[in-house]
């Protein structure tokens, strides 16, 4: 009884408190990038919490957005420049570039950046963008393997990623053993954290579309990553933000590419099947 | 026993906390029919300190999630829950504590209000906030004092 009574008032209380805060939902918007139009809503795939699912780029503000949709503004772009000149740079002890084993990034990494995170046999884990960038240098190039974030990580992989904008990603759940590591991070994704006592789905599937204080609140998708952010002025990987969103919990940060943060990395992404690649994605 | 207590005083007076040294434990509080019937302290709750952490960011952030219509000059209100205004008109100043205390109580383990006074937190707490309440004792009422004149 008493939860009735609840919910109703919080209904009437949140209409009334709408004044006051801007409008909580996404908007209704088309984005074109080089004149490709970005599939922003899809329908969810099975099982999935939501029926619809919604590129980040709907909640944020007007300007924002406008940037993103414009590739000689959205200074992520210089991200994508470094990162071709990397592609094209010979580094390491076996005389080799990326582009010596596979050419034309535009061709060869076409679909790379919709596929990701994949299942590698090699070190029985899913395997992100990052750190198959991490094999290859140290396997075929004899090259050391990249710290966490340095910026040639996040150019090379908005670069690549880059190559997939506007395709739909899709993950291969029933190679390997990738159906157990989405499982795992489906258990990360509403398990709370810290003092605060969140699990992802508290802001991002309960709280979906609201204003907590003045960050409108999305869907928490990956398909923008690494995204250049106004407030830092930089790019921003995936795992940092993943890191960034458990320390607002008040609580210890996984490492990056921790077992923990790679299966959360497989199911979040699932959780934007449909979504097209927007790398790089622009927030504020 | 006298040392113990001469010991405890000693320790209250140089944490400063010798005005509220009958502090009810975090893990101490009696909710009954969604009801904290007892103040947490033995000092009155003061509502113009409980507004200050009612809007803190690092403290009670209450404005992240809730609307306040009186408090209209703090920017950025959030909407995640329902508006504060005539809060006091709809609940008790005893539920209001539960609520503050340790919201799960008494609307469910869903709600995605935390508990500012509960030690019934989420996993890997941060190092260094390892058996501490977002909130003191004091706080929590001072922030019910302030609930408590939000009346419709
Ligand atoms: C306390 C609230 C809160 C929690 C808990 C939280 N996030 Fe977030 N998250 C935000 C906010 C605020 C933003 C920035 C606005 C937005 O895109 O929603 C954000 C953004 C994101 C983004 C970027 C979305 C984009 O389009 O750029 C991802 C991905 C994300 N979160 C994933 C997660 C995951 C995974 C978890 C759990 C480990 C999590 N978040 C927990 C508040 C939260
Ligand atoms: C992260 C979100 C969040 C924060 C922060 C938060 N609350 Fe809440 N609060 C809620 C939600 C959600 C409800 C509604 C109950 C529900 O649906 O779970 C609620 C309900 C309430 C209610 C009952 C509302 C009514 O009139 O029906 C009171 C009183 C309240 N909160 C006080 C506070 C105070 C005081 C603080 C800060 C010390 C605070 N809340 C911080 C989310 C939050």
């Amino acid at each position: 009884m008493k939860r009735i009574v609840l919910a109703a008032l919080a209904a009437v209380a949140a209409m009334s408190g709408s004044a006051f805060t801007a409008a909580a939902d996404p908007v209704d918007d088309k984005l074109v990038i080089d004149d490709k139009e970005m599939i922003i809503r899809a329908p969810a795939p099975e099982g999935h919490p939501f029926e619809e699912v919604m590129s980040g780029w709907l909640f944020r503000e007007a300007e924002t957005r406008a940037t993103e949709a414009d590739s000689f503004a959205n200074p992520g772009m210089l991200a994508v420049e470094q990162g071709e000149e990397i592609w094209n740079t010979v580094e390491g002890s076996a005389g080799k570039s990326c582009a010596s084993c596979h050419n034309d990034a535009a061709e060869s990494m076409k679909s790379a950046g919709a596929s990701f995170p994949k299942w590698d046999p090699d070190s029985k884990k899913p395997i992100n963008v990052e750190l198959q960038i991490d094999k290859c240098r140290v396997k075929n190039m004899g090259a050391e393997p990249y710290k966490f974030d340095a910026p040639e990580q996040v150019a090379l992989t908005t670069y690549i990623k880059h190559q997939s904008l506007g395709q739909p990603v899709k993950l291969d759940l029933a190679s390997g053993e990738m159906q157990s590591w989405f499982d795992k991070g489906k258990d990360n994704y509403y398990n709370r954290t810290g003092q605060l006592n969140f699990s992802c789905s508290s802001c991002h599937e309960a709280s979906m579309g609201k204003y907590i204080r003045a960050d409108h609140l999305s869907q928490g998708q990956a398909n923008g990553f690494p995204t250049y952010r106004f407030n830092t002025g930089g790019m921003v990987s995936l795992h940092n933000r993943f890191r960034g969103c458990i320390r607002d919990t008040r609580a210890e940060m996984p490492k990056a590419f921790s077992d923990e943060l790679m299966a959360l990395e497989v199911y979040v992404t699932w959780r934007g099947t449909g979504l097209s690649v927007e790398t790089p994605a622009v927030r504020q | 026993m006298r040392l113990t207590g001469v010991a405890t005083l000693v320790t209250a007076v140089c944490f400063g906390w010798a005005a509220e040294a009958a502090e009810v434990a975090p893990d101490q509080v009696k909710f009954e029919d969604n009801m904290v019937a007892a103040s947490l302290t033995d000092a009155p709750g003061n509502p113009e300190e409980g507004v200050k952490v009612f809007v803190n960011r690092g403290l009670g952030n209450c404005l992240a999630c809730h609307v306040v219509k009186s408090l209209s000059k703090e920017q950025f209100h959030g909407n995640v829950a329902p508006a504060l205004d005539g809060a006091a008109s709809r609940w008790k100043m005893e539920e209001l504590r539960a609520i503050v205390a340790d919201s799960k109580k008494v609307f469910g383990e869903q709600t995605v209000m935390p508990g500012f006074y509960s030690l019934e937190i989420g996993d890997n707490v941060r190092k260094d906030l390892v058996g501490k309440p977002i909130l003191t004792a004091q706080q929590v009422e001072d922030v019910v004092a302030y609930l408590a004149t939000l009346k419709e």
